[in-house]
């Protein structure tokens, strides 16, 4: 009993990280098409049909370019900062409930890594050790360029941290619990009469936006990716990264997108939970299955929102991005946390 | 900026929605190899030295065409048709070598409106195409004359 629920654990992690690898991998393409379609072109068209086989053709070339090692730059640390920011990227989904449980014969499976009653803290610990790998590249590079790209990148996340954590703090005083499967439970409850619609985006909206905003600067993406703009810094942090060291940076940015898409979907909008998912009177496993699938549409639409953003918005300029960090995110959520609390104690006192 | 305007966020919706509004449009890309663009009806191509209903050479080596070039592009050289050659040239005048510089020509069409023997022409449905050396762009006749056709008439 024990080996058949541990090899269970064992195929549902192999999974999952199969699937986040899958994930990014397609992003890449996904990237590379919607980035066509808004500027009215075709996009990539000619590996294999409608071009599916480009990330493969991408892969191919990354491997066979020469790995380069500046003659001045610190070997180990060289290797270790893009290895560093994919292993970050990859541990973060651990945590996440990707459904429900399936109930087969007496076995109650949950689809779900590692269920940890932290998950929240967890996620956030690992994101935050991911900008070590961005750190320790642009360090061990020897360029002054490299490094200012790795500082601000340093910078940067530790700025929108904060706003990111308190925007949390507001969410948690809601829930009451730091588990991530606590949380998309609660969601399933009924709102307006709809049963799993009970979404925290309903009452946390100023929260998410800043949540949102956070997210694409933790994330390096457009409109926050100063660490890596061409313009100013060559390429930031990766400026002496060629081959696979240079791909492993990018593909992280892609799984760390994956991983705030699902983060998103679990924290603000219900998870595995989809509207009237009780009211159709299907056995608990299809309910399952069905939620598992709800909830990859909801981390698609916002993996493709990431890519919507950045081919619609202009970079911000650095004292902009830290002016809008500390000056308008952090009271902001400060603010939010304090009219939850109240919200929070005016219910109790009053409508009980 | 009033309130609205420092939020950022109207503004920022306004944008999505006009790059989600690309996202559906009709693209204006013609995927070159499969789809070609469709020529205009007076554009001019590649030469080509025309045969008459027979299968004779019609061009006469006159040189009007050359005087006529204003680039330069055609040089030929003129010789005497032989005994038992008839079935091959028209005229007793033939091209023993027309060439055309193709790094020279300028595509105006000139050559075709000076020819009177209606044997030079620009096609309009083939582009000269792209080569890899200088030599290879002086065009002799195994490339310009029409190749003769299947089926000959008697």
């Amino acid at each position: 009993m024990e080996l058949t629920l541990l090899l269970i654990k064992a195929a549902i992690i192999f999974a999952i990280f199969g699937i986040t690898l899958l994930i990014a991998t397609y992003s890449t393409y996904a990237e590379r098409k919607v980035a066509a379609f808004i500027q009215d072109r075709v996009g990539p068209n000619r590996a294999g049909p409608f071009g599916l086989a480009q990330p493969l053709a991408d892969a191919v070339k990354l491997f066979f370019k020469e790995e380069f090692v500046p003659a001045n730059a610190n070997k180990f640390l060289f290797v270790a900062g893009p290895s560093l920011a994919m292993l970050t990227a990859c541990m973060a989904s651990a945590v996440i409930p990707f459904g429900n449980t399936l109930i087969i014969g007496d076995m109650v499976i949950p689809l779900q890594a590692i269920e940890v009653n932290i998950g929240i803290l967890y996620i956030f610990g690992v994101v935050a050790l991911g900008v070590y790998g961005i750190m320790i590249g642009g360090w061990a590079s020897n360029n002054k360029f490299s490094l200012l790209g790795a500082i601000r990148a340093a910078s940067q996340n530790i700025s929108y941290e904060l706003a990111m954590g308190m925007s949390i703090i507001a969410l948690l005083l809601l829930s009451g619990t730091l588990s991530m499967r606590g949380i998309a439970e609660q969601q399933g409850a009924d709102l307006f009469g709809i049963s799993g619609f009970n979404w925290n985006i309903f009452y946390q909206p100023v929260g998410f936006i800043i949540f949102i905003t956070c997210a694409f600067a933790e994330t390096n993406r457009v409109p926050f990716d100063l660490p890596e703009c061409e313009t100013e810094l060559i390429g930031g942090y990766h400026t002496e990264y060629s081959s696979m060291g240079m791909g492993l940076y990018l593909f992280a940015e892609y799984v760390n997108i994956f991983v705030a898409s699902a983060v998103m979907s679990t924290l603000y909008f219900g998870g595995y939970n989809f509207p009237f998912m009780y009211d159709l009177g299907l056995p608990h496993n299809v309910v399952t299955i069905l939620g598992t699938v709800a909830l990859f549409g909801k981390i698609f639409f916002f993996i493709f929102f990431f890519m919507w953003v950045r081919w619609t918005l202009p970079r911000f300029r650095y004292d902009q991005l830290m002016n809008l960090g500390w000056k308008i995110l952090i009271p902001l959520s400060i603010l939010n946390v304090i009219l939850t609390a109240g919200a929070i104690l005016l219910k109790e006192e009053y409508f009980r | 900026m009033n309130f609205s305007e420092r939020m950022y966020l109207p503004a920022i919706f306004q944008g999505l929605s006009i790059t989600m509004r690309h996202f559906f449009k009709k693209k204006a890309t013609i995927k070159y190899p499969e789809e070609t663009r469709p020529m205009s009806a007076v554009w001019r191509g590649l030469h080509v030295l025309k045969r008459d209903e027979q299968g004779r050479e019609r061009c006469t080596a006159c040189g009007l065409c050359a005087v006529a070039c204003p680039a330069e592009a055609i040089t030929m050289v003129a010789g005497e048709r032989k005994r038992g050659e008839e079935g091959l040239y028209r005229e007793e005048k033939y091209a023993v070598s027309y060439e055309i510089n193709m790094l020279r020509c300028i595509f105006c069409g000139l050559c075709e409106e000076a020819c009177p023997k209606a044997a030079i022409f620009l096609q309009n449905d083939k582009t000269a195409p792209a080569r890899y050396e200088r030599d290879e762009f002086i065009y002799g006749k195994d490339r310009l004359v029409e190749p003769m056709p299947t089926s000959a008439p008697n």
